[in-house]
């Protein structure tokens, strides 16, 4: 990892429908590591993620991938970095008609040149990474809502990209695979450098995965910094009430 | 990473020296590289003469693209039983290479569906179909019990939720109904009056417009501007509350389904068609009127000629029908809607199916009636 900046979020406020969920929020993240967003459930995670990769506007500020803003960038210059970074989402999104290879071959086919069958290997094997190999040819209905978030996870991985976005990855997973997806981030960041964005609150897959994270409370960030350090050092007492599993008082401020 | 394209460097050199064949692959494996050279490497593997060996020390990059390359090289060469190596891989690439399962990859275990011989698939489908009707008759049965159990308590009619389903079935449907109903009755009348002009009867084409605008028109077009509009809004509607399972948290929080969704939109069916269709008998008369005028007739000839030819019978007799229409349309959207499967496609499949389902039931429905009028001499 070095210190090469590959995503900067500058004086973000983002929200929906003149509802502002995120204020001014300031940060980067760097090339090759594994970067967490952390935060309540309702925090705005999700809201973070989308703002991050254009799906919405900014209502003030910018990020920028790689030095480029995606949300002014049309044509080939938008399609180009979209091919910086895959996405997975929160409820998985696959598409319910393909089965679980096809969702994964779906960007192959679109934004390759590669003959069928070596998207068929490539999408078999992108599954068995995620432990999905045997399940290539179900329909995601036909699947647990974990299975789809791994086929998902896949699917997002099709095309290598640089950057992976995931969206609650280890959620309603059990321990054991939440643990083998861990090991394939981890190796996936060591082996290959590719930077992992990722929205959480399982805390024990963050201790484990996490090389930097960022506390959302109340559209802020409340904490920045390694999350074991977070853990052990919180700087106010929101960070210690979330790392210790604590309700929130009645009175909180 | 991947989004740099190999460049101008070609990524995959053959030689043959002797009966072994050496592969090179160099540069960065990624999508663009190996579509490149994909056909050219397998082709040298299928003919190979002996075993192939592949050098990878020049690799810097290995994408999926690139594993998935040396695997088909792999099992390409095991089908001919000839040997393969991979060289130099460099370790970064290795382990993730090494985790592949082969045997996983070789052969897609298609979940083999049972086949069973012509008299099982027969019966399964007479089952199946008797299936369906069973439950299509029990939703009947439960919407009937739910609107006479509303008939007792009026007060569990969420009554809010219901006139947001009257308003769109209902008001919202106004202006088409006019529309359609208005240029019906135009168009009858300018189609029937050039004939009967020649006979000198042409003032008749008012007595033929009211009752058949009254007595089918009317009744038929709006029932079916209702199936289009409201029971495919239905069945999409609850259709995609069903793939969310909506339906099912319905079920277990003690709901029944029908009750909580169905009577309701059937009850709003019932209440609007009547409305609608007297709506639409007023403009559709009013439309053949209008042709009438434009061919000269003054209005009060016209008016004395209606009066005279509007019978409150017919009248009745299409508002009753419309009732029918309205609890066919509004029940079969939601059975249908009930009835969907899994996924979005499914949901398209009962859109379809209560519209089509729809229309044949008003047909259908019309056609007893009319037999049934008959026999009454209504
Ligand atoms: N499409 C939307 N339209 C309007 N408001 C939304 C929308 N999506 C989310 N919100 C609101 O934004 C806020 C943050 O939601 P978000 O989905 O980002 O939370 P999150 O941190 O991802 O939560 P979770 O951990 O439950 O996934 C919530 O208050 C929610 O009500
Ligand atoms: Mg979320």
């Amino acid at each position: 990892m070095n210190d090469e900046k590959i995503i900067g979020v500058r004086g973000l406020t983002a929200g929906y429908a003149g509802r502002v969920i995120l204020r001014d929020l300031s940060f980067d993240v760097r090339r090759g590591e594994i970067f967490i967003i952390l935060g309540g459930s309702g925090s705005g995670k999700s809201t973070l993620l989308k703002n991050m990769i254009g799906l919405y506007p900014a209502m003030v500020g910018e990020v920028l991938i790689c030095g480029e803003d995606i949300v002014g960038a049309s044509g080939e210059n938008r399609e180009r970095i979209l091919r910086q970074f895959g996405v997975m989402y929160q409820g998985g999104a696959l598409f319910g008609s393909m089965t679980l290879a096809e969702n994964v071959a779906l960007p192959l086919e679109e934004c390759t040149r590669l003959p069928r069958e070596a998207r068929v290997l490539l999408a078999r094997l992108k599954l068995q990474q995620v432990g999905l190999g045997e399940f290539a040819d179900y329909l995601p209905s036909e699947t647990s809502g974990g299975m789809v978030k791994r086929a998902a996870v896949a699917r997002a991985m099709a095309l290598d990209p640089g950057i992976l976005f995931l969206d609650e990855p280890s959620a309603g997973l059990d321990p054991i695979t939440s643990a083998g997806l861990d090991e394939l981030i981890r190796v996936l960041s060591r082996d290959y450098g590719i930077t992992f964005v990722i929205a959480s609150h399982e805390l024990a897959s963050v201790y484990a995965i996490g090389d930097r994270a960022i506390l959302l409370e109340g559209g802020c960030i409340a904490a920045e910094g390694k999350p074991m350090q977070l853990r052990d050092d919180p700087p106010n007492d929101y960070v210690r009430a979330f790392f210790r599993r604590e309700p929130e008082r009645a009175h909180a401020t | 990473m991947a989004t740099e394209t190999s460049g101008q460097s070609v990524p995959l050199r053959v030689e043959s020296s002797g009966a072994e064949t050496l592969l090179m692959l160099a540069g960065r494996l990624d999508d663009a590289a190996v579509a490149s050279c994909w056909s050219k490497a397998v082709g040298a593997a299928r003919t190979a003469q002996d075993g192939v060996r592949v050098d990878c020390a020049k690799v810097d990059f290995c994408g999926g693209a690139g594993f998935a390359l040396l695997m088909a090289l792999e099992e390409t060469l095991h089908e001919r039983r000839k040997s393969f190596a991979v060289e130099g891989l460099p370790q970064r690439f290795r382990a993730m290479y090494e985790q592949i399962d082969r045997k996983k990859l070789e052969q897609p275990e298609v979940p083999q569906r049972e086949e069973f011989g012509l008299v099982t698939s027969v019966g399964e489908a007479v089952v199946g179909r008797v299936d369906e009707w069973r439950g299509e008759a029990e939703f009947v049965g439960e919407v009937t019990a739910g609107l006479a159990r509303l008939g007792h308590e009026p007060r569990r009619l969420r009554l809010r939720e219901w006139w947001v389903i009257v308003e769109k079935a209902g008001t919202n449907a106004l202006p088409i109904v006019a529309l359609i109903s208005f240029l019906m009755g135009m168009i009858m009348a300018f189609q029937a009056a050039m004939p009967m002009r020649q006979f000198g009867v042409d003032i008749f084409v008012v007595n033929l417009v009211a009752l058949a605008i009254t007595r089918e028109l009317g009744p038929l077009m709006t029932a079916i501007v209702l199936a289009g509009r409201s029971g495919s809004a239905f069945a999409a509607e609850i259709g995609t509350m069903k793939v969310n399972e909506e339906v099912a948290a319905l079920t277990t929080m003690g709901l029944s389904p029908v009750r909580f969704l169905a009577v309701p939109r059937v009850l709003a069916g019932i209440v609007v068609t009547p409305v609608l269709t007297i709506y639409s008998m007023v403009i559709g008369v009013a439309g053949g009127l209008f042709v009438m005028m434009m061919l000269g007739f003054p209005l009060a000839t016209l008016l004395h000629q209606l009066s005279g030819s509007l019978k409150i019978d017919d009248v009745l007799a299409g508002l009753i029908k419309s009732f029918f229409f309205g609890a066919v349309v509004a029940g079969v959207g939601c059975m249908r809607g009930l009835q969907t499967g899994a996924g979005a496609a499914a949901v398209g499949d009962s859109t379809t199916r209560s519209v089509v389902t729809g229309i044949f039931l008003i047909v259908l429905l019309d056609a007893v009636f009319a037999v049934v009028y008959y026999q009454l001499k209504f």
